[in-house]
C-alpha cells in the first residue's frame, strides 16, 4: 500500500517523528523559530492522551521534560538558541542522572538574541560543551524533512537506549523548508524504548552496572522506589564524594556513548573514494555542497561530499583515514568555523581544511562552494 | 506505643546532613506523620526537591524521591505530575530555592493550580552556602553578604502565594511541631497546589549573626511571633505588630490542572471544537 505523505515543515517533522517514536510528553516554551514543534504537539499529543505544557520558561520546559521521563513517559521539548544556553544545566542533570529526553534545538543566529529569524549552524558547540563539567553527547544534524522525522526517532531510540540526553539540531532553513514526506508506516523503523528492571523492587539500584555501563531504569510510580540526585552518585542512586566511585561513574557515563560510537555515528559519503577535494557539511548547507561537487564533477574536478547526519559523536576516524588520500578539505558552515575547527582536529595536518563562514543570516550558496572547490583542488 | 518513623525513612541513610538545632528535621517528621495519617503508599507517593539544606529532606524518604537543580522542583514535579496523575507529589525546599531562584516555577505551579503539597521551610537565610541573605530574610538583618544589615524587604510568601493563585496556603513553625502534618494533612487532601510555609530556625548561618544566643531562643522567638489565623481574628491591629499568621490562611476551589488537561484530552479526541 502506497504510504501516506505530506508537504510539511522541518519543524513539523519533528513533532511527527516524536509521536512516531512514542513521544508521550512535550513540554516547551515559545521561541523562534522552533515554535511549530509546540504547536503541532499541542494539537497532537492529547488526541493519543500524551500531555503538552507550555512552561513559564525554558528551564522550567526541560526540568519537566526530565521529571516526566522518570514518570516513565517518553519526552521531547523544542528550542531555539537563547533557550539551548538556559536549558543546559537541566541538560547536565538529564546526562549525570541518566534520563532519557530529546531536544529540538533549531539553529539560529547568536549569540544571544542574534537573528531570531536568520538560519545558522552555531549551536554546534554549545551542544557538546554548554553545558559545565564531562559528560557524553548525543547530537543529530539532520538535511531534510524527511531526515528530520527519522532522525528523531532516532534520537528518542538513542535516548532510550544509552539512558541520556539526545539533541536535534536542524537550522532554521531545514526547521522552516518545506518538503514531500513519506510518513513510515508503524513498525517501518524500529522504536527502542528503555530497558525496564528485571530484578525486583527491593533489589533495584537505578546505576546498577552489573547490567553493563547502560543500567535498566525504573519508572516512579511503578512499583518501584528510588532516589535521583544531580550529586554525583553510587550505583543505588544516593550521593557520594568517594573518590573512586566518582571517577568510575563518570568514566562510564562517558562511555556508553564512545563505545557505541559505530552505533551512534551516521554520516553519508557521496563521490568521496576518488575525490581530490572532500567538502563536510550537514544541514541545509549541505544540499548546497552536493550541488556544488555536482557542478565541479561537470567540469572534471573530482570533488565529493562528506555530509554529517550525527555530528556528535564525530566521525574522526573516517575523516582521518580520508584526509590521506585528498588535497583538500572545505566546511562551508553558516558559523565561523566550529565545524572547521573540529575538521582540523582530527585530520591532523594530512590535508588543508578551507572554511566558507557564513553569520550574516545567508545559506551558504553553492556558486560560493564551487568558486572555493576549483581555488584549492 | 511511640511513633514508628522509621517505617518511612530509607534503611541506613540517618544520621541526616542537618546542624544540631535546625528545624528541618522537626519538618520531616511532620511530613512523615502526615503520609502516615493519609495512609499514603510509598510507592505512589514522589517527593521532589531543589537544592540547599532542607533539599536534602527526599534522601531520607522511603518513597519515590528525586532531588533536582536549584530552584526547579516544583518544574521537574509538574512533569511528574502530568505523565502520572495517581500519584501524590511532594514538593520540597527553602526559601532561597522556592521564591528566589525557583520563583518563576513557584508562581506558575500556584496559577495553574495543579495537585501538589509544596512545603516550604523557610529558615529567612541560604544556610547550605553559609549564611547568604534570602528573598525572605528581613530587612536590616545579617547575614554574610548583608553585614550592615539587610537593605532588602522580605517577600511575604503566603500572599506571594495566594496572589499567584494557589488554593491552599497554610503556615506554620518548626516551635509548633504538633501542627504541622495536620497542616500538611489538609495540604494533601486539598485538590490543587497546596503551599505550606514553615517558618524554620538556622542557628548555624542565621541565629548567631542576628543576636539569638541559642536554638532555644530561636525556638521560643518563633513561639512568640506566632499567632493562629483565628485567634488574631478578635486581637486589636496594633497586637498584632511584628506578628505572623500561622493556620490555614487561605482555601478556596477551583479547577485542578491535570484534570483541566484532561478534559483537552477529551477535547482533542472529539475533534477540536
Amino acid at each position: 500500500m502506497a504510504k501516506k505523505v505530506g508537504f510539511i515543515q522541518g519543524n513539523e517533522a519533528a513533532a511527527y517523528g516524536a509521536l512516531y517514536a512514542g513521544c508521550r510528553f512535550f513540554a516547551g516554551y515559545p521561541i523562534t523559530p522552533s515554535t511549530e514543534v509546540a504547536e503541532v504537539m499541542s494539537v497532537e499529543l492529547p488526541k493519543v492522551g500524551g500531555k503538552f505544557i507550555q512552561m513559564e520558561d525554558e528551564i522550567g520546559a526541560m526540568s519537566a521534560i526530565i521529571g516526566a521521563s522518570l514518570a516513565g513517559a517518553k519526552s521531547l521539548t523544542s528550542t531555539s538558541g537563547p533557550g539551548l544556553s538556559l536549558k543546559q544545566e537541566l541538560i547536565g542533570y538529564a546526562c549525570i542522572t541518566e534520563v532519557p529526553c530529546v531536544v529540538v534545538n533549531v539553529m539560529r543566529g547568536g549569540p544571544s538574541t542574534g537573528m531570531p529569524t536568520g538560519p545558522s549552524q552555531s549551536d554546534i558547540m554549545c551542544a557538546k560543551w554548554g553545558t559545565h563539567g564531562d559528560h557524553a553527547a548525543i547530537t543529530l544534524v539532520p538535511a531534510s524533512v524527511q531526515e528530520v522525522f527519522e532522525e528523531t526517532v532516532r534520537a528518542f531510540n538513542l535516548a532510550e537506549k544509552y539512558r541520556m540526553p539526545v539533541l536535534i539540531m536542524p537550522d532554521e532553513i531545514v526547521g522552516h523548508m518545506r518538503e514531500r514526506i513519506e510518513f513510515p508506516d508503524p513498525g517501518d523503523i524500529e522504536v527502542i524504548d528503555r530497558t525496564p528492571p528485571g530484578v525486583p523492587p527491593g533489589e533495584y539500584r537505578p546505576y546498577d552496572t552489573s547490567f553493563g555501563d547502560v543500567p535498566p531504569l525504573a519508572s516512579f510510580g511503578s512499583g518501584y522506589r528510588f532516589h535521583v540526585t544531580g550529586l554525583n552518585k553510587m550505583q543505588d542512586g544516593f550521593p557520594t564524594t568517594k573518590a573512586a566511585v566518582v571517577q568510575a561513574e563518570e568514566e562510564r557515563q562517558l562511555r556508553k556513548v564512545e563505545a557505541n560510537r559505530d552505533d551512534i555515528m551516521r554520516w553519508e559519503e557521496y563521490l568521496v573514494d576518488d575525490a581530490d577535494v572532500v567538502i563536510v557539511a550537514f544541514g541545509s548547507t549541505s544540499r548546497s555542497a552536493r550541488y556544488a561537487v555536482n557542478e565541479a564533477r561537470k567540469e572534471g574536478i573530482k570533488a565529493g561530499l562528506f555530509r554529517l547526519i550525527t555530528f556528535w559523536p564525530f566521525p574522526e576516524e573516517r575523516l582521518l583515514e580520508i584526509s590521506k588520500s585528498v588535497k583538500a578539505f572545505i566546511t562551508p558552515e553558516m558559523s565561523l568555523g566550529q565545524c572547521n575547527g573540529v575538521v582540523r582536529g582530527c585530520v591532523e595536518g594530512n590535508a588543508p581544511v578551507h572554511g566558507i563562514y557564513h553569520v550574516d543570516g545567508e545559506p551558504v550558496n553553492p556558486g560560493e562552494i564551487l568558486g572555493k572547490i576549483k581555488e584549492v583542488k | 506505643m511511640a511513633f514508628d518513623y522509621e517505617k518511612y525513612i530509607r534503611p541506613g541513610k540517618l544520621p541526616h546532613i542537618w546542624c544540631p538545632g535546625c528545624g528541618h528535621g522537626i519538618v520531616m517528621k511532620g511530613l512523615i506523620r502526615a503520609i502516615d495519617t493519609l495512609k499514603l503508599e510509598k510507592d505512589k507517593t514522589c517527593i521532589v526537591s531543589g537544592i540547599g539544606c532542607a533539599s536534602r529532606l527526599p534522601g531520607y524518604m522511603d518513597c519515590c524521591t528525586l532531588h533536582t537543580a536549584h530552584g526547579r522542583g516544583v518544574a521537574f514535579a509538574t512533569g511528574i505530575k502530568m505523565a502520572r496523575p495517581e500519584m501524590t507529589v511532594f514538593c520540597v525546599g527553602g526559601d532561597g530555592d522556592g521564591v528566589a531562584i525557583g520563583g518563576n516555577h513557584f508562581i506558575h505551579a500556584c496559577r495553574r493550580n495543579i495537585d501538589m503539597t509544596y512545603i516550604l521551610m523557610n529558615n529567612h537565610i541560604y544556610g547550605m552556602t553559609g549564611g547568604q541573605f534570602s528573598p525572605a530574610t528581613p530587612t536590616g538583618a545579617k547575614a554574610s553578604t548583608t553585614p550592615y544589615g539587610n537593605p532588602d524587604p522580605p517577600f511575604d510568601i503566603a500572599k506571594l502565594a495566594i496572589g499567584a493563585g494557589a488554593t491552599f496556603v497554610a503556615r506554620g513553625t518548626a516551635y509548633h511541631a504538633v501542627q504541622i502534618d495536620k497542616l500538611i494533612v489538609e495540604a494533601v487532601r486539598h485538590k490543587g497546589f497546596s503551599v505550606v510555609e514553615i517558618l524554620d530556625d538556622c542557628p548555624t548561618t542565621y541565629g548567631r549573626r542576628n543576636k539569638f544566643k541559642s536554638v532555644i531562643e530561636m525556638m521560643n522567638h518563633l513561639k512568640e511571633i506566632a499567632v493562629p489565623v483565628k485567634a488574631a481574628e478578635k486581637m486589636a491591629p496594633e497586637l498584632l505588630q511584628g506578628k505572623i499568621l500561622t493556620g490555614v490562611l487561605f482555601k478556596e476551589e477551583k479547577p485542578e490542572y491535570c484534570e483541566q488537561y484532561q478534559k483537552v484530552i477529551e477535547r482533542a479526541q472529539g475533534g477540536i471544537k
